[in-house]
C-alpha cells in the first residue's frame, strides 16, 4: 500500500496510542472494564494495523514468527505457573491469598499476573493467526478491492 | 428512553442481518458483520454489561473483520449464486427461531432479582469481593480469582485454537521438511 499516503501517516500517529490503550486496559482491568482478553486483542490490533499498511514483511522483520509462537505458550505457562507457585506455598491451586503477607494483596498480585498471562497468550495467538492468514500468497490484487 | 434505544438497536440489528443475507459482495458482507458486532456491543452497553461489550467490539468488530478480509483475499470476492431457490433453509431458520422464542417465554424478566442466576453464587461474590479481594470491578474478581480455574481453561482454549490454525495454515511443517531436504541434498553433494 505504498501509494496510500494518508493511511500511512494516520497509522504512524495511531499505533503508539493503541499500544498505550491496550496496556491501560490490561493493567486497569481491576478498576474498570477490561482485562487480559480485551487488552491482548487491542495490542495485537496495533501490530495488525502496522502490517496491513506497511507490508507484512516489515512487521515480520520487526517481530519474527518464532518469537510470537513462543509468546503463545508463555502466557499459558505464566497462568498455570501462578497456580503451581500457590501449590508450592501450601495452598490450593490458583489460591492467590498466599502470594503476599496479606490476603487481599496476594489476590491483587495474583489477578495482575494471571491477567498478564491471558493478555500475552491472546495477543500472540491473534498475531500468529494474522501471520498465518496474511502470509499465504494472495489471489487478489490491490486494485481489485 | 432505554426501551426506545433498545428497540432502535434491535431494528438496526435485524436490518443488518437481512442485508448480510442478501448482499453478494463479500467485502460488503464483512463490513456489515463488523457493523453487526458494533451494534450488539451497543446493546450490551444498554444492558450494563460493559466488559462483554468491550470484548464484542474488540474481537467481533476488530480482529474478526480483519481475519475475514484475509480469507477473502485468499479465496473469492463474490458469493456464488445458488442454482435454484430452496425452501429447506428457510424452514430450518423459521423453526429454530420459533423454538428459541418459545424458549424465552419461560425465562425470567431481564434484570429480575428472582432469576435463578441471581440466587446461586452471585450474591456471595457481590458481598464478599470488597472484603476478600478489594477490587472495584467484580467481573475481574470473578473471572481471575473466584473462577480462576475456568479462565485457565479459556486461555488454554485460545492457545489450542492458535496452535490448530498454525498447524493448518502457516506451512511451518512444510518449510521445515523442505529445509531438511535441502540440507540432505547438500550433504549428498558433498
Amino acid at each position: 500500500m505504498d501509494h496510500h499516503l494518508i493511511l500511512r501517516v494516520i497509522t504512524k500517529i495511531l499505533v503508539g496510542p493503541i499500544l498505550l490503550y491496550a496496556l491501560y486496559v490490561q493493567f486497569h482491568g481491576d478498576f474498570g472494564p477490561g482485562g487480559g482478553f480485551q487488552a491482548g486483542v487491542i495490542f495485537a490490533v496495533a501490530f495488525v494495523l502496522y502490517g496491513l499498511i506497511f507490508s507484512l514483511q516489515r512487521l515480520r522483520a520487526l517481530f519474527p514468527d518464532y518469537q510470537v509462537h513462543r509468546l503463545v505458550a508463555l502466557g499459558v505457562l505464566i497462568y498455570a505457573g501462578t497456580g503451581i507457585v500457590s501449590l508450592l506455598l501450601g495452598a490450593n491451586f490458583l489460591d492467590y491469598n498466599v502470594l503476599a503477607e496479606k490476603g487481599y494483596k496476594g489476590q491483587h498480585l495474583g489477578i495482575l499476573i494471571v491477567e498478564l498471562g491471558v493478555g500475552i497468550t491472546v495477543f500472540a495467538v491473534m498475531l500468529s493467526i494474522y501471520y498465518a492468514f496474511a502470509g499465504r500468497p494472495p489471489r487478489l490484487d490491490d486494485k481489485d478491492w | 428512553m432505554e426501551l426506545a434505544l433498545t428497540l432502535l438497536l434491535f431494528t438496526a440489528l435485524v436490518a443488518t442481518a437481512i442485508a448480510i443475507a442478501v448482499v453478494r459482495k463479500l467485502f460488503a458482507v464483512v463490513m456489515l458483520s463488523g457493523v453487526f458486532s458494533l451494534l450488539s456491543a451497543l446493546l450490551f452497553i444498554v444492558m450494563d454489561a460493559v466488559d462483554v461489550a468491550f470484548t464484542e467490539a474488540a474481537v467481533g468488530g476488530g480482529i474478526s473483520s480483519i481475519l475475514m478480509l484475509g480469507t477473502i483475499a485468499l479465496t473469492a470476492r463474490d458469493e456464488k449464486k445458488p442454482k435454484k431457490f430452496s425452501y429447506v433453509p428457510v424452514a430450518v431458520a423459521l423453526l429454530t427461531g420459533g423454538a428459541l422464542i418459545y424458549g424465552t417465554l419461560d425465562m425470567p424478566n431481564f434484570g429480575s432479582p428472582d432469576a435463578p442466576i441471581h440466587q446461586h453464587v452471585g450474591p456471595d461474590y457481590i458481598t464478599k469481593t470488597p472484603h476478600d479481594i478489594h477490587v472495584p470491578n467484580i467481573v475481574t474478581a470473578v473471572l481471575a480469582s473466584y473462577r480462576g480455574y475456568d479462565t485457565l481453561g479459556e486461555t488454554t482454549v485460545v492457545f489450542t485454537a492458535g496452535l490448530g490454525v498454525l498447524l493448518l495454515l502457516s506451512g511451518l511443517g512444510r518449510s521445515g521438511r523442505r529445509r531438511k531436504r535441502r540440507t540432505q541434498n547438500l550433504s549428498e553433494e558433498r
